[in-house]
């Protein structure tokens, strides 16, 4: 049987290897959005679980915003990407470091 | 009365005013007129006054109510007594004549307005130290007629060196004054009260407290009171060691020379010691360092005047010894005597220092008095006058200088303060010397050949200067030769100061002298036989044979030049002042300066904080790598940090 805790430690997994995919990633900015788009997931997931067994649909209903958002939010990361390509002719990690003190 | 009281002090204020602030209105008639209208008007109210105070009115009251706090009130007020009225007389007399000569002296200068304004409101503060009966107004008075006394000196204030001297004459002041003001101040501390008749009431009070010990020997209160009150009244007037800004002083025009530095403000000190006799004849310590300061004064000061080239340094330094005179008198107890020798000594200063005023004017502004000589000729009203000033000067019989000096000079002799030998010689010899310089002076100028023209190259025929200033001289001169016999009867013997001066019967030099008193004729007959006489001629003898009858026999062997090169150096003071005190303090600076102020509050503080945030920040700024991985590993770790914390708080 397949409970609660299941889908919190999956949430969790999801959770930590897009943390991982954040700051050990040092080549692409598009695996930056991809690992953020990640996280976002796992907290559905746990959002899913916790209106599943909980048996409240206000979870579920979260869900659907926090996806709206999140494509929202990576088209607009794109475009970013995309202008930050135009002017740099690279979308390496690396080479994004104007803001350096 | 009251009307009179403001009349005698204010009128001269709303002179000055309208003359300094309205002068270019009134223009130069406007404002000699209003000022002297102004002066005459109080000299006229001070003679009523005078004359009512005579008839046994006297007044001690509250003007005005400046400010209360708590207790202490802070006043305006007047005391109407023989003392303050004798001073008003002489305050607006010789102002008055000042005045007038004034108009004569500054009669080309392109500031005479502003001079009128300046002399009016002089008058004015004068009047307010005179007629105060708090010691904050006296203190107002006393400031104020420093202040004019600073302006007047740098009257002419594109000459470096009048600007040099006023500015040494305000800090000279300065020491004085903090002396002064600490005075007031234990008055203040220990009776609560700044009015002169309250603070007397609890003398005996003042006298039985000790306050501190040095060496085993108890300093009274009153004591200590007295010497900070005196330390004011040796920088105003003049007294050895502050005396120094005085002959300086002499750069100003010559008007104030002989109204400021020579008949009135110097000798506010004077006054103010007589006015607080209740205080001062409680404390022998005081007395004796008043007579002993008194002394040296009179006597090392007139030595001075021997080498002085300068006419009017020459009657700076005789001004000098005269006031050291009025100081001794003090010290002995015998303050009538010093009251008296103030008041002759206003009209024949004033009128020495109007003549050689007088003379300058003639002299086309030369005040060398090598390159003067023979003048009786060119300027007879002049001569004559600067004749009857220097014999009063000098003390001649019958002459009002005369009856004052010897008066003091008997009252030193008779007193038993520890110091009074020393006066006592100190005075003796002072007349010697006071006939040396003032004859030295008088041949030099009036007697021998002119050698003006032969020196300077340009010939200038001595001229008489006109009436407005001759005018004046022949009036200060009545007075020199008279107010001494006139005077001498009430003011010293009499019971004129009976209950404005305070002398314990111990002290009393004047009540023994009294006895032998037997009316002006007399004591001027009869000092003809003393020893202050003859050495009066013996020292005109002297200054005849070394200036007039053999020129150039001064300073001819070894010790004279060493003692003409101290003097000239006037002992050195200067220099030591100007090395000790203006070089230790420009050296203080320099220290605080560099440590303190460069390195310490710049360095340290205000450099050093800018320094430490700039520092900080270089380590800060490499956290600022620019990665967004960077800031995702911190802000992860912050959120682990924090649930850790959330954890093991739980």
């Amino acid at each position: 049987m397949i409970g609660l805790s299941h889908f919190l430690i999956l949430a969790a997994v999801l959770f930590a290897i897009s943390v991982a995919g954040i700051f050990l990633n040092r080549k692409n900015i598009i695996i930056i959005l991809m690992s953020i788009e990640l996280m976002l997931l796992a907290v559905n997931i746990n959002f899913v679980a916790f209106s599943h067994f909980l048996q409240n649909l206000d979870g579920q209903i979260f869900v659907f915003f926090i996806l709206t958002v999140a494509a929202a939010e990576s088209a607009i990361g794109l475009a970013i990407l995309v202008c930050l390509f135009r002017n740099l002719r690279s979308i390496n990690v690396d080479d994004v470091g104007q803001l350096r003190g | 009365m009251m009307k009179f009281y403001i009349l005698s002090a204010f009128s001269p204020l709303i002179g000055a005013i309208i003359a300094g602030l309205f002068g270019k209105m009134v223009g130069r008639r406007g404002a000699h007129a209003v000022t002297i209208i102004g002066v005459l008007v109080a000299f006229l109210s001070s003679l009523y006054v005078f004359s009512d105070v005579l008839n046994g009115n006297s007044f001690d009251g509250t003007l005005y109510t400046w400010s209360a706090v708590g207790e202490t009130v802070f006043e305006v007020g007047f005391l109407i007594d023989e003392l303050s009225a004798l001073m008003m007389l002489v305050v607006t007399g010789v102002s008055l004549m000042v005045h007038i000569y004034t108009i004569g002296y500054m009669a080309d200068d392109p500031g005479y307005q502003r001079f009128f304004s300046y002399i009016s409101l002089f008058t004015f503060s004068m009047m307010m130290l005179v007629m105060s009966n708090n010691f904050l107004q006296l203190f107002f008075g006393w400031e104020a007629v420093g202040l004019v006394s600073y302006l007047l000196i740098g009257f002419w204030f594109k000459k470096p060196t009048a600007i040099y001297a006023n500015l040494k004459a305000f800090l000279v002041n300065r020491v004085g004054d903090f002396g002064f003001l600490l005075g007031i101040a234990l008055i203040l501390a220990f009776t609560g009260t700044l009015n002169y008749g309250e603070v007397f009431n609890q003398s005996s009070e003042l006298a039985s407290r000790s306050i501190f010990q040095i060496s085993g020997l108890e300093w009274s209160l009153i004591t200590v009171v007295c010497i900070c009150l005196f330390v004011g009244a040796m920088g105003k007037s003049a007294q050895f060691p502050l005396h120094v800004w005085l002959p300086d002083s002499m750069e100003g025009p010559t008007p104030i020379s002989a109204l400021i530095h020579a008949a009135t403000m110097v000798t506010a000190g004077i006054f103010m010691v007589a006015r607080m006799s209740p205080l001062f004849e409680l404390s022998e310590v005081a007395l004796s360092f008043v007579m002993v300061i008194g002394a040296i004064t009179a006597l090392f000061m007139g030595l001075l005047g021997l080498v002085q080239n300068d006419i009017k340094r020459v009657v700076a330094y005789s001004t000098l010894s005269q006031l050291g005179y009025m100081t001794v008198a003090l010290g002995a107890s015998a303050y009538s005597a010093a009251i008296f020798h103030l008041m002759t000594h206003a009209f024949f200063k004033a009128l020495l220092f109007l003549a050689a005023g007088s003379v300058i004017i003639g002299m086309h502004h030369e005040q060398d008095m090598r390159y003067m000589g023979g003048l009786r000729k060119a300027m007879p009203i002049t001569w004559i006058v600067s004749l009857i000033g220097s014999l009063a000067l000098i003390g001649f019989p019958f002459l009002s200088g005369f009856y004052s000096k010897d008066s003091i000079i008997e009252a030193v002799h008779l007193s038993a303060l520890p110091g009074s030998s020393f006066a006592y010689f100190a005075v003796t010899a002072g007349v010697f010397i006071t006939a040396l310089y003032s004859f030295r002076m008088y041949f030099l100028v009036f007697e021998g050949k002119f050698r003006g023209n032969t020196a300077h190259g340009h010939s200038h025929e001595p001229h008489e200067s006109p009436f407005v200033v001759w005018g004046p001289l022949v009036i200060l001169a009545i007075f020199s030769v008279v107010s001494g016999a006139v005077a001498i009867q009430p003011i010293l013997f009499g019971d004129f100061f009976e209950d404005v001066i305070f002398v314990l019967p111990q002290h009393d030099v004047l009540g023994v002298l009294a006895e032998e008193f037997h009316g002006w004729i007399a004591m001027a007959v009869h000092g003809v036989q003393t020893l202050p006489f003859w050495l009066a001629m013996f020292g005109i003898l002297v200054a005849w044979y070394l200036f007039l009858f053999r020129p150039r026999a001064e300073a001819s062997s070894g010790v004279l030049r060493v003692i003409h090169k101290i003097l000239e150096e006037k002992y050195f003071l200067d220099r030591f002042n100007e090395w000790f005190f203006a070089g230790g303090v420009r050296s203080i600076g320099q220290i605080l300066w560099r440590f303190g102020d460069a390195r310490l509050i710049d360095g340290i503080f205000v450099n050093g904080s800018a320094a430490l945030v700039n520092r900080i920040s270089h380590v800060v700024r490499l956290f600022q790598s620019g990665y967004v991985y960077h800031y995702a590993f911190v802000m992860i770790l912050g959120v682990f940090g924090l649930v850790s914390l959330w954890l093991f708080l739980i």
